[in-house]
């Protein structure tokens, strides 16, 4: 009769969940949504086969690799190997890709991060004339398409000899990483309470003792947001890295170099395009909160 | 606040405050002109010169853009992109967004949706090129495709055997069948060859050629082949009797009147077949051959293939934005909605979606601009044989600067093409971003 009394009630007063409602109708709540579970169970399958299938593809042993799918390690899984790993290890190529892929990326993130958290200070906290026409200057870089800059700095980066470097790509992931870093820190920064500035300036502190001690502290959730996007672009970048690299190539472009003989060179992109997002996947797994926020940072404001 | 910026007293530490600010603004200012304004520039003024940047030629290269083979069609991919790209991701978003919303495990969904948002697109395009290899033994969506037609429409257990005498008629494609016209009290012998061992099933026996059945067709269906040779049209010792054929008495029109499966010594029988004259015939189905796997990297559907990669990447990124924003939409709304007795599908279509709008509006034009500027994952997804065929606009401006043509001028006429189609977008950014400010 409880029961019964709990029909009438619509909906319009939420029932919390676990608290009050009869163990069978959360039951037949539950198994109503069975369909629904079910749909969203095998759509994120589907989402987590490809990666998963580059893995097991990757543990295909050398001589088999190029005419067995990834699957017939669930019927033979001891034919599984990690030999494609050691002899990755063992191929100078790839190894020194890994290692310009790592420098890239430190530089290609920690340079825009320290050049934007102090314009975006500059702009926020900072009065000159036309300082809100110029911000909305770098925010209108923004959308520059990189394609822009290819061919000029192809041209510029062999006439001060700086092709096919590190610091060349890092320069250039410095460049198009800063109007997103300025937009975002700016308007992180402009949030800092006006009274503690204010304070510390009273007090005498120099701009640079204010931006060290002060702001950067206190921006640390918006550059921690920044860092980890900034890191994913920088290491996963594959445009800039096949055009200003040459023998100074990066992970991305070290595979594809591999990729005139698709077939046969699968034990080595297999592998070597795993290890490239191991990275990047840990990346996002230790820190999913500040990529989230960056991202809604980045496209809805 | 607002007064002391503009205000027109001369404060004793101005000038030294201006020092200071240029000082931290100077290193934004020096690569954001030397990498992004010079360049941009830069490309604007090459576009007008030839390829070797010597002499002018006004907007020759754009009109180059529209008039070479492989330029126009990466356009028309690219028109397809946004046409269809953007769109599907913003839907799907919405769905997984709303659909999550009633599962309890929705944050693993989101991390699995979302996971391939940070790998690379190259790294991405590698993954696709591996599932969409075309033998359905290597590449998992071939396969995929593979086991559930067979499941609806299995193949011929016989999909190579051939006819063993020039005496039987038919193909494959029509079935197999006696070439001269059987009545009651025949005997058929429908000899076949050219069946790997692996083929035949496991519990023939030897075949054996039936007696005559008197008012009916009597037959068999054998392997025709022994070791050595042996006589064609012949059932000899050593040769096995095919099982579970299905054979087909035909009328003289060709209609099936009736059928039966063969035993395990290949022989079947059809009784009491009256006075007419029929033939019989290993039907069609025994022959279909496998699924040989769709050419997803062939030219014809490389475009949807890399589409496909890319929405698989892109996805997730729909899904959180929305589905903050519907985290953000107020309860009230949608409770008042539902006591006023909406049902489901009239509270989605009546009050989330438009209050959601400003926020699907923001992931379709982030989208369009993305689409405009896929790269990455072309590359790494079609083939160097295809690549003309899966084309798009920044795909053709590296191939055209970069990948042997090296031509400069045409190269910076793309870019700036590209850069055109980007602004409308930049513009709707910037005024949202106003807005907002």
């Amino acid at each position: 009769m409880e029961a019964t009394t709990a029909d009438r009630v619509p909906a319009a007063q939420p029932v919390r969940a676990n608290e009050r409602e009869p163990l069978s109708r959360r039951l037949v709540r539950q198994l109503g949504k069975a369909p629904l579970n079910a749909l969203l169970a095998f759509i994120a399958l589907l989402w987590l086969i490809p990666t998963f299938g580059l893995f097991l593809t990757s543990l295909l042993p050398a001589d088999t690799i190029g005419s067995q799918g990834w699957w017939t390690l669930f019927s033979e899984p001891s034919t599984a190997t990690f030999d494609n790993y050691s002899e990755l290890l063992d191929n100078d190529t790839i190894t020194s890709a890994l290692v310009t892929t790592v420098f890239v990326a430190i530089g290609g993130t920690a340079l825009p991060i320290i050049v934007g958290a102090m314009a975006g200070y500059a702009f926020a906290w900072m009065d000159f004339p036309g300082r809100d026409w110029l911000f909305l200057g770098v925010v209108g870089l923004l959308v520059v398409p990189l394609q822009m800059a290819l061919i000029p700095m192809f041209s510029f980066y062999n006439s001060v000899g700086i092709f096919d470097t590190v610091l060349a790509l890092v320069l250039f992931h410095t460049a198009f990483g800063l109007p997103f870093a300025i937009f975002l820190l700016r308007n992180f920064f402009i949030g800092i309470p006006k009274d503690i500035l204010e304070s510390a300036r009273i007090d005498g502190a120099s701009e640079l003792r204010i931006f060290t001690r002060l702001i950067l502290p206190l921006g640390l959730p918006a550059i921690a947001s920044l860092a980890i996007f900034q890191f994913l672009w920088t290491w996963n970048d594959f445009l800039v890295a096949l055009t200003f690299g040459r023998d100074t190539q990066p992970i991305t472009v070290a595979i594809f170099s591999e990729f005139r003989q698709f077939g046969a060179n699968i034990d080595v992109i297999a592998p070597a395009a795993f290890l490239s997002l191991v990275v990047p996947l840990a990346v996002f797994f230790a820190f999913q909160r500040y990529f989230v926020q960056g991202l809604l940072a980045g496209s809805v404001k | 606040m607002e007064a002391s910026a503009t205000g027109p007293e001369v404060r004793p530490g101005r000038w030294r405050r201006h020092r200071v600010t240029i000082a931290f603004l100077a290193p934004a200012a020096i690569l954001l002109g030397i990498w992004i304004v010079y360049p941009t520039i830069y490309t604007i003024v090459r576009s007008l010169f030839d390829r070797d940047g010597t002499e002018f030629v006004g907007l020759d290269n754009y009109g180059e853009i529209f008039s070479t083979d492989i330029l126009v069609t990466a356009i028309r991919n690219n028109a397809i992109w946004l046409a269809v790209v953007p769109a599907l991701v913003t839907a799907i978003g919405l769905i997984f967004g709303v659909l999550i919303e009633r599962i309890r495990w929705s944050l693993a969904f989101r991390i699995a949706v979302f996971m391939p948002m940070a790998i690379s697109l190259f790294a991405a395009g590698v993954i696709w090129r591996v599932m969409d290899q075309k033998d359905p033994e290597l590449g998992a969506v071939n396969a995929g495709i593979g086991a559930v037609g067979d499941a609806i429409d299995p193949p011929g257990a016989l999909s190579t055997a051939q006819p063993s005498t020039k005496d039987l008629g038919g193909s494959p494609e029509r079935g197999i069948s006696v070439g001269r016209p059987l009545n009651a009290g025949d005997v058929a012998t429908l000899g076949l060859t050219a069946i790997p061992p692996e083929d035949v099933p496991g519990d023939a026996e030897q075949a054996r050629k039936p007696e005559p059945v008197a008012g009916g067709v009597a037959g068999v269906v054998w392997n025709d082949f022994k070791p050595g040779g042996g006589k064609p049209g012949v059932v000899e010792t050593q040769e096995l009797g095919l099982p579970g054929v299905t054979v087909e008495l035909r009328d003289q029109g060709g209609e099936v009147v009736s059928s039966a499966e063969t035993a395990t010594d290949g022989t079947f029988r059809f009784e009491d077949v009256g006075d007419a004259s029929y033939t019989a015939a290993v039907g069609p189905a025994t022959f279909e051959e496998p699924f040989s796997g769709v050419d997803w990297l062939g030219a014809k559907l490389i475009t949807p293939a890399v589409m496909i990669a890319y929405i698989w990447v892109w996805a997730g990124f729909a899904m959180v934005v929305i589905g903050a924003g519907l985290a953000a939409l107020p309860r009230d709304v949608i409770e008042a909605a539902r006591t006023d007795g909406a049902n489901e599908r009239q509270i989605f279509r009546r009050v989330t979606v438009p209050l959601l709008r400003p926020v699907l509006i923001v992931v379709f034009v982030t989208m369009l601009i993305n689409v405009l500027k896929v790269f990455d994952i072309v590359f790494a997804v079609a083939p160097a044989s295809v690549q003309d065929d899966a084309n798009v606009i920044a795909l053709a401006m590296w191939r055209t600067s970069f990948g042997g043509v090296n031509d400069f001028g045409l190269g910076s006429a793309i870019a700036v093409f590209l850069f055109l189609l980007v602004i409308p977008l930049l513009l709707f950014n910037i005024r949202n971003f106003r807005r907002e400010a």
